[in-house]
């Protein structure tokens, strides 16, 4: 009993007081990228070339955050002329605004305000790993650990579609989850909210090509909230929830 | 011992000319000696060239051997004498589509449609239907048994896979795993990709264990392609090999205080699993460790900013590991609930050809690290860390002591600035004509692998990727036999096996 105590009080409070306090993360994190105005044409040419994804578009001077696995090739040889920034409030109620210079609408302003009023005081989510590497879950589930602690909000993840009140999807969906994922969509009362977590769950992520995998849930499946990243930040899961349904 | 079969060294680049290319006869017979003397099968796959289908066999023993043969399109299965092909007959027969003739337990591995256009499939299934479930389940008979279905959705935010228990009363006489459903066809993918999307393909085919699939990625590109990194690459790459083993291992302990029900350290496990992912953010910018290796060496520096940081981190986290550690262990009701608890035999993981924590739980020494070191290994001691028991007690135990020689590790390591020249972006890979290379990595789960051949335009023709959990989900189904079913979510997270890795 007294080791408990000790260590009880060794751990001290370590929840964070977000979103009153933005919480800090180490000067390496590739969060929101940005494109500088005067890039030249030539570095992004040489850029959208070495882009593993083919997520930039020369053309328009934008950059796919959707397909992007943030892996700052792009950063390293336009000599931070695209800069990925320590910025991880990326979330968008809209894929196309996931196709970006750098700008990105305020979510909580493109939340549905329906969703607010139905989901702001408790949100049940019952989430679907569908064929990802398992990072996009791994950052999910430390949601719950005390330092985010996403019960203080009324948000929680559920062990059964029928308790919950939407779906989180990971993974670019195989042909082998594809069956399962719906029933479990169909599973889930109305009205409910789907939300896509991940580049793979977005695009397809690294997978883009296979024969086997789903290139976008929005393809199969209304989409309310795109959360990109590879995996997102639990802080950008964290703000995305906060501001859309809170 | 005498053998057909070639010595060969980790991460090595090899002509394909030097391959032995034994009869059918032969190859299955010299194999099976290895095996049945206590050899171990690192890959067994099977690959086009030209017109025929051939076999490929990497075994370890304390060394590395590789052999190959031509393959008939029906062969007696290996399975019948020797249970440790059993697995990778299944895989070859659904992927290539050939037979293993009198296998015992022939079903799908991932359900697909094999690669060899034209080949019937050898399951009869139909492609286009929805195949996952759709399969005759092993079956107990008798008036008091019960089946307890599970996934492929589980309850948690875990990813996806069907168990099949069968039961009589609480007690579990058989479990059988299925899984397959997350099945990206990465092998296959690999093959047509532009270089430039070799490693981030490498880095997700398990995002826990980023590090050690692109450590064994990397290694073979650089073998192949002659490629050589600097010393501060290599030790740069231990260090985030070793932070990967330790956010696991902590994660992993809460987990199992979770499932007994001792929530202190859960949660304080939980949270310090986070700040180990945040070491390495802290290196490379992902807390996964993506984007920090590449073939040639690593993309991120050890700067001393950041070393600083690192050290700063790492003194304040040992206290707290320990203690936490201390908690978990000295009390009595975990250990009431970990001892005995889902034990695998010494035997029965010999058998399975159980590698990582769960084989070392299980009596089993190997350790890639210690074995076949590669990267910064090779100048260091590593302990062999093995234990009697084998049950949850045992596998919690070894993480255990993973924990404090990872931490005592990564310490020494932080501790003396290296200089590393970061690779170059577009960087491309020509690849030598008719090569091959294989290279084994101890990730956190135990022996990671992949080999590559490649064809006589340098182009790869052949990509093998083994994730440990291909040996231990077995040993999974092993250790729930005889227990009550309640002690499943104990047993399964005390192996905590990749389904993704599996399932490629």
């Amino acid at each position: 009993m007294l080791s408990v105590l000790k260590n009880r009080f060794e751990q001290g409070y370590r929840t964070n007081r977000y979103p009153e306090e933005k919480v800090k993360v180490f000067p390496r994190y590739r969060g929101r990228p940005v494109i500088q105005d005067n890039i030249s044409e030539e570095t992004l040419k040489t850029c959208a070339e070495s882009c593993p994804q083919d997520a930039i578009d020369v053309q328009n001077q934008k950059i796919d955050i959707g397909r992007c696995v943030f892996c700052g090739t792009c950063e390293n040889i336009s000599n931070g002329q695209i800069k990925f920034t320590n910025d991880y409030e990326i979330a968008t109620a809209e894929r196309a605004d996931l196709i970006t210079s750098g700008d990105l609408p305020a979510l909580a302003e493109h939340a549905k305000q329906h969703f607010k009023k139905l989901f702001g005081r408790s949100l049940q989510l019952r989430q679907v790993s569908a064929a990802g590497c398992n990072a996009c879950e791994a950052d999910l589930n430390v949601l719950a650990t005390p330092f985010f602690d996403l019960a203080r909000f009324g948000i929680n993840f559920v062990a059964s579609p029928r308790h919950a009140d939407g779906i989180v999807v990971t993974g670019p969906i195989s042909r082998n989850m594809k069956t399962a994922l719906l029933q479990t969509y169909e599973a889930t009362p109305t009205p409910k909210v789907v939300i896509a977590v991940g580049s793979c769950t977005i695009s397809g992520g690294p997978f883009i090509g296979s024969p086997e995998i789903t290139e976008g849930l929005d393809k199969i499946l209304p989409v309310d909230l795109f959360i990109p990243g590879c995996p997102p930040h639990p802080m950008t899961n964290l703000h995305a929830l906060l501001s859309f349904f809170k | 011992m005498s053998n057909a079969f070639l010595q060969i060294s980790n991460a090595e680049k090899i002509s394909r000319e030097a391959i032995p290319h034994l009869s059918f006869d032969q190859f299955q017979s010299q194999a099976l000696d290895m095996v049945t003397n206590g050899g171990k099968i690192v890959h067994y796959f099977a690959y086009p060239d030209k017109e025929s289908l051939k076999l490929l066999a990497v075994l370890r023993t304390d060394k590395l051997f590789v052999a190959g043969c031509d393959v008939p399109d029906v062969y007696p299965s290996l399975t019948k004498t020797c249970e440790p092909f059993h697995l990778f007959e299944r895989e070859i027969a659904e992927q290539f589509g050939i037979r293993p003739q009198g296998h015992p337990w022939l079903k799908m591995v991932r359900y697909h449609p094999n690669y060899t256009e034209g080949a019937a499939d050898v399951f009869g299934n139909d492609y286009s239907q929805d195949i996952p479930g759709n399969y005759p389940y092993y079956q107990v008979a008798g008036e008091e048994i019960h089946e307890v279905a599970v996934g492929p959705v589980h309850a948690g935010v875990i990813e996806p896979g069907h168990f099949r228990f069968n039961c009589i009363g609480e007690r579990v006489l058989h479990l059988e795993i299925q899984l397959g459903y997350q099945h990206r066809g990465i092998e296959k993918q690999l093959l047509a990709v532009p270089a430039k999307r070799l490693p981030i393909i490498g880095e997700n085919i398990a995002g826990d264990t980023t590090i050690g699939h692109s450590l064994c990625m990397a290694q073979n590109l650089e073998a192949l392609t002659g490629v050589q990194t600097d010393q501060g690459a290599r030790v740069i790459r231990t260090i985030a090999l070793e932070l990967e083993r330790l956010a696991n291992h902590i994660g992993d302990l809460g987990a199992l205080s979770g499932d007994v029900a001792f929530l202190p350290p859960a949660n304080y496990f939980g949270r310090i699993r986070g700040d180990f992912l945040n070491l390495s953010l802290l290196i490379c910018g992902n807390r996964f460790g993506k984007g920090l290796v590449r073939p040639g060496g690593v993309r991120f520096s050890l700067s001393d900013d950041i070393r600083k940081v690192l050290n700063e981190r790492l003194a304040e986290l040992r206290p707290e590991v320990t203690h936490v550690l201390e908690l978990l262990f000295n009390a009595v009701t975990v250990r009431a609930r970990f001892e005995g608890c889902g034990a695998v035999s010494h035997e029965d993981a010999d058998h399975l050809g159980l590698v990582g924590p769960a084989g070392r739980a299980s009596g089993m020494a190997y350790d890639v690290r210690r074995c076949f070191p590669t990267e910064h290994y090779p100048y260091m001691g590593i302990p062999e860390n093995k234990k009697a028991t084998g049950d949850v007690y045992a596998r919690a135990r070894v993480r255990y002591d993973e924990i404090l020689q990872s931490l005592q590790i990564v310490e020494s390591l932080a501790a003396i600035p290296v200089e590393t020249r970061c690779v170059s972006e577009g960087m491309t890979y020509d690849l030598p004509a008719s090569s091959f290379s294989v290279a084994l990595n101890e990730a956190w789960r135990g022996e990671v692998s992949h080999a590559v051949l490649t064809d006589e335009n340098g182009k790869i023709l052949r990509y093998k990727i083994k994730d440990p959990s291909f040996h231990n989900w077995n040993g999974l189904a092993m250790s729930l036999r005889d227990t009550g079913i309640s002690d499943f979510p104990l047993n399964n997270k005390s192996f905590n096996l990749s389904y993704c890795g599996f399932d490629l």
